[in-house]
């Protein structure tokens, strides 16, 4: 008598296919091994907005009987591996269903493990990671983030890749032979079935040890209650706002002061002060009002309110002033602006890597024009 | 009238599926003629689920998506009308939008299967399950059926057709599927074959009252007061003959398909020796059965009632069931503002039906998981527990609770 449970994190829209695919999975390779198993996403997710953190799950048992307890749930209470689909959500999630920022690992059990699709290395990846009490194992996948949208899927075998992982990091969750088994019945494609056993075999985990990791207090607030809250299902405005950081100049609009956007965005963007020509294109058109005016007249993207949509670097007429780059580049919410007043050389030099970077990876949750896709993938060699 | 057979499914096979795409797949066994749609979550699972199918050539029907869900009811009513098989659904406050074609077609006797996939009313706006939305067709001749799980989805959807269909009922079918836990959770369903279905499942015949040229009729003249109190008896008494039609159709379904409960109205969770009886619907099931079996092991005589039909309410099969019980704890997933004990709509049924009993139990009321909210199995022991203090001291604090709610 045993219940496993598997989450997976993954960017709403851009990776559902991706992580359906992986809970289901789970199920049917399950029943090879005789066992019984449901899998759901966590209902409040949907329906999806591009990029939000969501969750879906998969819960297998030995018996009917024990799977009661997991059915009607919208989350397993806690599970023996998590899946999280993109390095830049090791920073924690909030999503529709969630108030607050939830650690990566707040539903792994001790002694479980966290698997992360990345190209960065287990000590780049725990100073995003909060710490826990008890220890747990990572396994790292390396492998850029696969990103998709809602009409059309990258089969670039990530979903193998994390099963085969799975059955090596769980196997009392499935079996290896069980999950290639029915891996080549349900997708009859044998490259996929060695995927699978090419990364049951090249997976390795190292343990975190209690307290390792990001020691952040991750954000959280009291919900109120019946007595508390205004009747009328009513919601005050946020306060109008006022000059810059406090001071008289410039110009931070008032926000709401619990709902934050941390981890809604994949990329963010940065911004080259020098070649600005304080068009107001990218504070006029951000759909979260996210820039803040500096008292000299620039825009600082204010990361408490910024979702990563990219719109900024659309309408930007200079180029490479306003450039998205991977979120997983950052380890701080820290202003830009600030930086750049403070040391304009370092500033200049730091965000010129950055940009340049971004120039050569692939990472993208947008196709920004017709023939993008078929650009990626021919760039990747899938 | 569809001219293509589904074949979708020649051999019994086991599928991953969520409680909606079991629905969907039953309307293609069914072989339906015409399905109507509207989205709104969570009835749009079975909205997508179809239109796939419809897309891959596996099934073949009239696909109607209507400008709203008040047309979306229209039609399938009309369409009963002349002798197609139909299949609609909503939920929510779209479900709402609708009531003027709901109502009418039980007054018509049109055997319409819907699915209410169930959900908050808004405002606010909220997508998880409450019983309010499908309650609300209760008093018009709608029958009314909770599901618990993806392959009761499939099996009943099936049994509707059977049911609503037959000429001694012709009354229009609901679904209710709640919201989240039933439409977006997949479980492995046995599906069977479409012989099998085909064996089960006769044809719809509306014979003479089926509107076609060569049967020249009238439906729904506009009447005064020297008729409407005879064809408000009519329904009455289809309503009544159900029972023994469901029964009915029940046991064959058991034949043909090797599965099911004892009683198609009713399932008894431990209930034989149980002091204290929890009732409730739906999902809710889950949580409370595996609340019961902790119990029991603790030593505790606890039972659960699960209602399936809400509509026809199997008075005296309920009664019996809850006679030998000191307590029963009903849980609500819905309210009734102002009602009796402010109490919910399953809770003044149950107090109703258990009246006339010489015996009665002692009984309390909760309101639990509204707006979707997670029914945990340590609420249900708490109610267990209140039940029980309420047996031990020979007072009620309270008729009513709101579980879990924050203050």
């Amino acid at each position: 008598m045993a219940t496993h449970a598997v989450e997976v994190v993954y960017r709403g829209i851009f990776q559902r296919t991706l992580a359906r695919n992986i809970v289901r999975q789970i199920v049917f390779a399950a029943r090879k091994d005789g066992r019984i198993g449901t899998a759901f996403g966590r209902y409040s997710d949907s329906p999806e907005r591009n990029g939000i953190p969501a969750k879906q799950f998969a819960v297998v048992c030995d018996t009917a009987l024990e799977l009661e307890e997991s059915l009607a749930v919208y989350e397993a209470s806690n599970v023996d591996v998590t899946i999280n689909l993109d390095d830049a959500m090791c920073k924690g999630v909030e999503s529709w269903a969630w108030y607050g920022l939830q650690p990566i690992n707040e539903l792994t059990k001790p002694g479980g493990t966290l698997v992360v699709t990345s190209r960065q290395d287990a000590d780049s990846l725990l100073e995003d990671i909060h710490q826990k009490d008890s220890a747990y194992d990572l396994a790292i996948i390396p492998s850029t983030v696969s990103f998709s949208g809602l009409w059309v899927y990258k089969d670039d075998h990530t979903d193998m890749r994390v099963l085969g992982t799975l059955c090596k990091v769980c196997p009392e969750l499935v079996s290896v032979e069980a999950m290639l088994e029915s891996i080549k019945e349900q997708t009859g494609n044998a490259t996929k079935v060695s995927s699978v056993q090419m990364a049951f075999d090249r997976s390795s985990t190292r343990t975190v040890e209690p307290g390792e990791g990001n020691s952040e207090t991750p954000f959280s607030f009291e919900m109120p209650g019946w007595k508390t809250m205004e009747e009328g299902v009513v919601i005050r405005a946020a306060p109008e706002g006022g000059g810059f950081r406090g001071g008289e100049d410039g110009y931070e609009p008032g926000r709401n002061e619990v709902f934050k956007k941390w981890s809604t965005r994949s990329m963010r963007p940065v911004i080259n002060f020098e070649t600005c020509i304080k068009c107001t294109l990218c504070w006029l058109q951000c759909p979260d009002t996210c820039f803040d005016i500096t008292p000299d007249g620039l825009y600082d993207a204010n990361m408490e309110s910024c979702c990563g949509c990219g719109v900024c670097e659309a309408v930007c007429p200079v180029p490479d002033c306003v450039t998205m780059v991977s979120e997983a580049e950052f380890n701080d919410n820290s202003s830009q602006w600030e930086a750049w007043t403070a040391d304009k050389d370092s500033y200049n030099k730091w965000s010129t890597v950055l940009v340049e970077k971004q120039k050569t990876e692939t990472r993208t949750h947008g196709f920004h024009h017709v023939g993008g896709y078929d650009e990626e993938i021919q760039a990747e060699g899938v | 009238m569809a001219t293509v057979q589904t074949q979708l499914y020649q051999e019994p096979k086991e599928e991953l599926i969520s409680g909606s795409e079991a629905i969907g797949i039953a309307c293609a066994l069914a072989d339906v003629d015409v399905i109507t749609a509207y989205p709104i979550r969570p009835y749009d699972t079975v909205m997508q689920y179809v239109s796939r199918l419809k897309a891959d050539g596996a099934f073949d029907f009239d696909y109607i998506i209507a400008e709203s869900e008040h047309s979306q009811f229209e039609i399938v009513k009309h369409a009963s009308a002349v002798g197609a098989r139909t299949f609609t659904g909503s939920s929510g406050v779209g479900w709402f939008y609708a009531f003027e074609a709901i109502t009418v077609t039980a007054g018509l006797r049109l055997p319409v299967v819907a699915m209410v996939g169930n959900r908050a009313l808004d405002d606010p706006g909220a997508f998880g399950v409450e019983h309010n939305d499908a309650m609300a067709v209760r008093d018009l001749g709608w029958h009314l059926y909770w599901v618990a799980t993806a392959q009761e989805a499939l099996d009943m959807a099936l049994i509707a057709w059977k049911v609503a269909e037959d000429p001694r009922v012709l009354l229009p079918f609901a679904l209710s599927c709640d919201g989240s836990f039933l439409t977006h959770s997949q479980a492995i369903v046995q599906v069977p074959s479409q012989d099998q279905v085909n064996s089960f499942l006769p044809s719809y015949q509306r014979g003479s009252l089926q509107l076609h040229p060569d049967n020249p009729i009238t439906v729904a003249p506009q009447v005064n007061e020297d008729w409407l109190m005879e064809i408000r008896k009519q329904t009455d008494e289809a309503m009544r003959r159900t029972t023994a039609v469901i029964k009915e159709v029940y046991e064959e379904f058991k034949q043909e398909f090797g599965r099911g409960d004892p009683s198609p109205f009713i399932e008894e969770y431990m209930c034989e020796d149980a002091e204290v009886i929890l009732v409730g619907m739906g999902t809710l099931a889950m949580p409370a059965r595996v609340a019961v079996r902790r119990m029991r092991e603790a030593g505790k005589k606890v039972g659960f009632l699960r209602i399936k039909f809400f509509r026809p309410f199997a008075t005296e099969e309920i009664q019996q069931a809850l006679k030998g019980a000191k307590g029963v704890a009903v849980i609500d997933r819905d309210y009734s503002y102002g009602s009796p004990s402010c109490g919910g709509v399953l809770f003044q049924e149950l107090r109703s039906a258990m009246y006339p009993m010489d015996e009665r139990p002692t009984m309390l009321n909760f309101i639990a998981g509204l707006g979707g909210r997670e029914v945990q199995v340590r609420d249900i022991e708490e109610m267990v527990e209140t039940t029980q203090k309420a047996l031990d001291t020979g007072k009620i604090d309270q008729e009513t609770t709101w579980v879990a709610v924050r203050e």
